[in-house]
């Protein structure tokens, strides 16, 4: 459990998503004893926590720039909306009560609900909070989660929070922007952000033109593995996925090599599947939700790489959408009925997996003769040749063309 | 009341007389329904003999039993076991529960015995005792068949959605692993639930009903199933290109091969070369079976052959091919079609016809195998000792050290050398050797909710607590376990509040399963178990597994295993002997007995 707490108690550093100048995150692992992976003294009212809840692992951090200043924004306005309206609604009419942030892209939708506020920190509105919820937020100190199983799903959560702040954010100050009251203190907050995370991308210009990812075709399985680990490692690296994963995968033969449910894009070594494409092993049943999208996509182009990330600026530009007056409004991310596109990417409806409305559907039939598609409040889809090289920088590409066309609309805003 | 009934139907079979219990709303709020409300009707009469005719049968159904609320069709069978003289509890599926919800039944509680062999017909308030002497040693299909002739024309009474839950001729002739069939493929199959019913004279029950259970609010249901079946979406073990819901439950059985933990050999090795020709593809490629389950199950994780034949579930396919060294596909079939007949739990017949051949020394070709079924299913020659179970036929030869069992109760197909969070859920298991309680293959394996380390025990004391009160509350609610691959208790307890109308917490629930998995410790503590019997075979501490590929398969650390073990007691509220103790009884709110 030690060893558990502090790897994900630095991956949050590593990831970006807490660091010194906010405060370094606390995790506490419970199995007979409780573990902290440092002393503070917010333990003691976590520890009063643990004991209201039947759970295994617990996490409060304070998110790094620019993630604290929008939860605080997000908070402050919640619950102003909150005092003067009383609740709020996630959108596909799933109003759960009570002071919630609730965003829209896919993660929240499916796996998050809404994420709740607790107006102190203290043990029992935590405990109330997080009684129903994987997470609670708390005004100007930061965001407590938990995990049964295993610290990383307090830290899976706890990333998840921090991507879904940010995407609604942005989304909501270019919506305010596009019908032009956009305020002042959002937009500096919107820009800061944006900046920030250009820096953080940044690294993905050296990694295009330098020798880092291995040249293709691949011609047997371990030179296969060997590009996906190195592919997934710099999508992560370049800040193109958090949280709920994304996946990756290669076609050699008939054969796809795919990363598995819930494996971390850094960590693929020992988290692949191998899955013949005529189906005769179920040895992938715990291949990537998005199987069935990528043996289709192979099915129908001739591509041999694929990558699935979750760039921020993607999932926010599909979710702005100026058809207001719109049948569907509410629905687009199972019924939007447009053709869509930024740029030359064509942006599906489509929700995770093999649903009547999963993006199997949808993503393959649309992602031929393209460099990539973005799913609906989900993330970006893109292809290569002969190896990674093309889908990564595909990916970071596409991004950078969602980061231009995002300042362009606030700038017109 | 919403969601629940409100009623309870008691039939005593010595008098023949039936009476009605109207709970009180605590009572279902403390323990909700199925798992959690049989046990605490079984509590007062758990330490009767499991053939004394005051031992009560109990069927229950749960609030979300006839409801929109996802994969709620199941329900629960519970009594104390003939084979292990633990508590023994069975989530089964079908339509049972559904119709005896519409019939206005949240549970029925049998007792007594019948002077001859009878069936009881419950058609919703009418009730009456029948008799089914006609049916005597009658296979399952035709006793369904009986059934349904008996009410009526044969396919009217199936076509009004009658419930039919049976024994076969394996529990009438005294099988120790013989169980209660639902509409003909739906098993509660462990611990010989089967044997109490025979013991009662009881052949049969027939429920048909013609009301709906009250919903509170509608609306709240539809979220929480929009959510619910989102989230199903998303999981490939369910949903996904190779999951159940396209294999069935088969769909687990090149993974656990290819994790070098399948049990063969009667568990002396954890690899069977032939396995990628016996999966779950071979079957669809040779039986083009089609999917189907229980009533209003979106998943229908039970496969039929074109010709009608059952697919065995994986635990039948590894068993009969791995455990026995059989190659045969037909023959996996055929033991599987044996038992269903027989009424028969083919996790444990397989494993006792394992031990068998490790005491004699000796392999069996298809024709014994279909043999040595029917020999333990009429109780003949050597099947006569085999149908007690493989723990008592070992010790009975002088070999115990080759029964593969916890508390008696045959292990199924997770050898726990390659997972220790099984190690532990098997030995601490309230119903002996069983895979469902905690089922830790969901995050050893299938990666659900996320990975963990397979071969440490670092963490795993809390995860089997805590997923133990997760599936006594799903088994309570009642939903399918296989949901949970993929949804939570939060949406769950979304569904839950809007049937019942009781607003509740995903964390409230959970303190619920705790309370009710407490209970089960409690009721084996007043039979005098304790944590002697919370152990695993020598076997496994002994031994290697297979190793290869990279894999390495070890004999279980016996020092960690007593430490996880140990850890898990005091996590769980439980004395270092294994003992529940009045504080934990008092602070859950369960009556406690000096032991």
């Amino acid at each position: 459990m030690e060893r558990l707490v502090k790897r994900y108690a630095d991956k949050l550093i590593t990831h970006g998503l807490c660091d010194e100048r906010n405060g370094m995150p606390l995790l506490g692992g419970l199995d007979a004893e409780l573990v902290w992976n440092r002393e503070d003294p917010a333990s003691e009212i976590l520890e009063e926590v643990i004991a209201g809840l039947n759970i295994n692992s617990i996490l409060f951090a304070r998110p790094s720039e620019p993630y604290f200043s929008i939860l605080n924004y997000l908070v402050r306005q919640e619950l102003d909306v909150d005092t003067d309206a009383g609740g709020g609604d996630d959108g596909d009419g799933n109003s759960d009560g009570g002071a919630a942030i609730r965003p829209q892209d896919t993660e929240t939708r499916t796996f998050l609900h809404d994420i709740p506020i607790s107006p102190e920190f203290d043990a029992d509105s935590i405990v109330d909070a997080l009684k129903r919820r994987k997470s609670v937020i708390i005004p100007d100190q930061g965001i407590v989660a938990f995990g049964t199983v295993s610290p990383e799903q307090a830290f899976v959560t706890y990333s998840s929070v921090c991507f879904a702040i940010f995407v609604k954010f942005l989304t909501d100050h270019l919506y305010a922007a596009a019908v032009g009251v956009a305020g002042k203190r959002e937009r500096k907050i919107a820009l800061r952000a944006i900046a920030d995370y250009k820096d953080s991308i940044r690294g993905a210009d050296d990694s295009m033109s330098s020798d880092k990812l291995r040249k293709g075709p691949f011609t047997d399985g371990a030179e296969v593995l060997q590009a996906m680990t190195t592919a997934g490692r710099l999508t992560v690296e370049h800040r193109m996925v958090d949280s709920f994963f994304g996946n990756i995968s290669y076609r050699l033969g008939d054969v796809i090599y795919i990363s598995q449910t819930g494996s971390s894009l850094d960590e693929l070594s020992g988290n692949t599947c191998a899955c013949p494409m005529d189906g005769s092993s179920c040895a992938g049943i715990t291949a990537s939700s998005e199987y069935t999208a990528h043996r289709d996509i192979y099915q129908i182009t001739d591509n041999r790489a694929i990558l699935h990330g979750h760039p921020k600026f993607c999932v926010i530009m599909s979710l702005f959408c100026e058809n207001f007056d719109c049948g569907f409004r509410g629905q687009c991310h199972i019924k939007c009925p447009e053709k869509r596109f930024i740029g030359d990417i064509p942006i599906v409806p489509g929700e995770v997996g093999t649903g009547p409305f999963g993006l199997c559907h949808t993503l393959p039939p649309a992602i031929v003769g393209r460099r990539g598609v973005i799913v609906y409040g989900h993330g970006l889809f893109t292809v290569g040749r002969c190896d990674f090289t093309d889908a990564l920088s595909n990916l970071v590409e596409i991004e950078k063309m969602c980061i231009d066309r995002y300042l362009d609309r606030i700038e017109i805003g | 009341m919403y969601g629940w009934t409100g009623k309870i139907l008691k039939i005593d079979l010595t008098t023949g007389v039936h009476s009605v219990e109207r709970p009180e709303l605590e009572v279902y709020e403390r323990y909700i329904g199925g798992k959690g409300m049989a046990g605490h009707y079984l509590r007062d009469f758990v330490t009767q003999r499991w053939d004394s005719p005051d031992m009560p049968l109990l069927f229950f159904a749960g609030p979300l039993t006839d409801t929109p609320v996802p994969s709620s069709g199941r329900m629960t069978v519970m009594s104390r076991s003939p084979l292990t003289g633990t508590v023994s509890d069975s989530s089964v599926g079908g339509s049972l529960g559904v119709q005896m919800k519409r019939a206005g039944w949240d549970g029925v509680i049998v007792t007594g015995r019948s002077e001859s062999l009878c069936g009881i017909r419950i058609a919703d308030s009418d009730v009456s005792v029948v008799d089914a002497q006609s049916m005597k040693g009658a296979e399952v299909s035709r006793t369904i068949s009986a059934v349904h002739a008996a009410y009526g024309a044969h396919a009217a009474h199936a076509a009004h959605g009658a419930a039919v839950a049976v024994i076969g001729p394996a529990a009438e002739n005294g099988v120790l692993f013989s169980g209660i069939v639902v509409d003909g493929h739906h098993f509660a199959g462990r611990g010989g639930l089967g044997l109490v019913m025979a013991k009662k004279n009881l052949k049969y029950v027939s429920v048909q009903g013609s009301g709906r259970t009250a919903v509170y609010d509608r609306d709240e249901v539809k979220k929480a199933r929009e959510r619910i079946f989102r989230l199903a979406s998303t999981s490939p073990v369910l949903m996904g290109e190779f999951g159940i819901a396209n294999y069935g439950t088969g769909a687990l059985y090149d993974l656990i091969h290819a994790r070098r933990m399948m049990p063969t050999d009667n568990f002396r090795a954890t690899q069977f070369s032939p396995a990628p020709t016996l999966n779950a593809y071979h079957y669809k490629e040779r039986y083009q079976f089609k999917r189907t389950g229980c009533a209003g199950c979106s998943i229908l994780c039970k496969k039929v052959g074109r010709n009608g034949e059952m697919m065995p579930e994986f635990e039948t396919m590894s068993h009969f091919t791995a455990l026995i060294k059989n190659s045969d596909m037909e023959t996996v079939v055929e033991a599987n079609r044996i038992c269903g007949e027989a009424g028969m739990d083919t996790v444990s017949a397989g494993a006792t016809l394992a031990c068998y051949m490790e005491i004699a020394e000796k392999d069996l070709s298809p024709g014994e195998v279909a043999a040595l079924l029917r020999d333990i299913t009429h109780a003949r020659g050597v099947g006569a000792g085999l149908g007690l179970g493989s723990q008592r036929y070992a010790r009975g030869k002088g070999r115990e050290d080759a029964a593969i069992t916890v508390k008696k109760q045959e292990l199924p197909a997770y050898d726990p050398r390659g997972s220790y969070g099984m190690a532990l859920a098997y030995a601490t298991s309230t119903r002996g050797g069983c895979h469902l309680r905690a089922y830790p293959i969901s995050h050893e394996i299938l990666r659900k909710p996320v990975a963990t380390d397979r071969f440490s025990f670092s963490g795993k004391a809390r995860i089997i607590k805590i997923s133990e009160d997760l599936n006594a509350i799903v088994d309570s609610l009642v939903a399918c376990k296989f949901l949970f691959f993929a949804a939570t208790l939060e949406e769950y307890a979304q569904a839950f509040a809007g049937v019942t109308g009781v607003q509740t917490t995903a964390q409230d629930l959970l303190g619920v399963g705790e309370r009710i998995y407490y209970n089960e410790c409690m009721m084996n503590a007043m039979n005098g178990f304790d944590g002697s019997d919370c152990d695993l075979p020598e076997r496994f501490f002994a031994s290697t597994g297979t190793s290869g590929d990279g894999i390495t398969v070890a004999p279980i650390d016996r020092d960690d295993f007593l430490r996880a073990r140990s850890d898990y007691y005091r996590i769980r509220g439980l004395d270092q002997r294994g003992i529940p103790t009045r504080e934990k009884c008092k602070e859950l709110g369960i009556e406690w007995n000096d032991l």
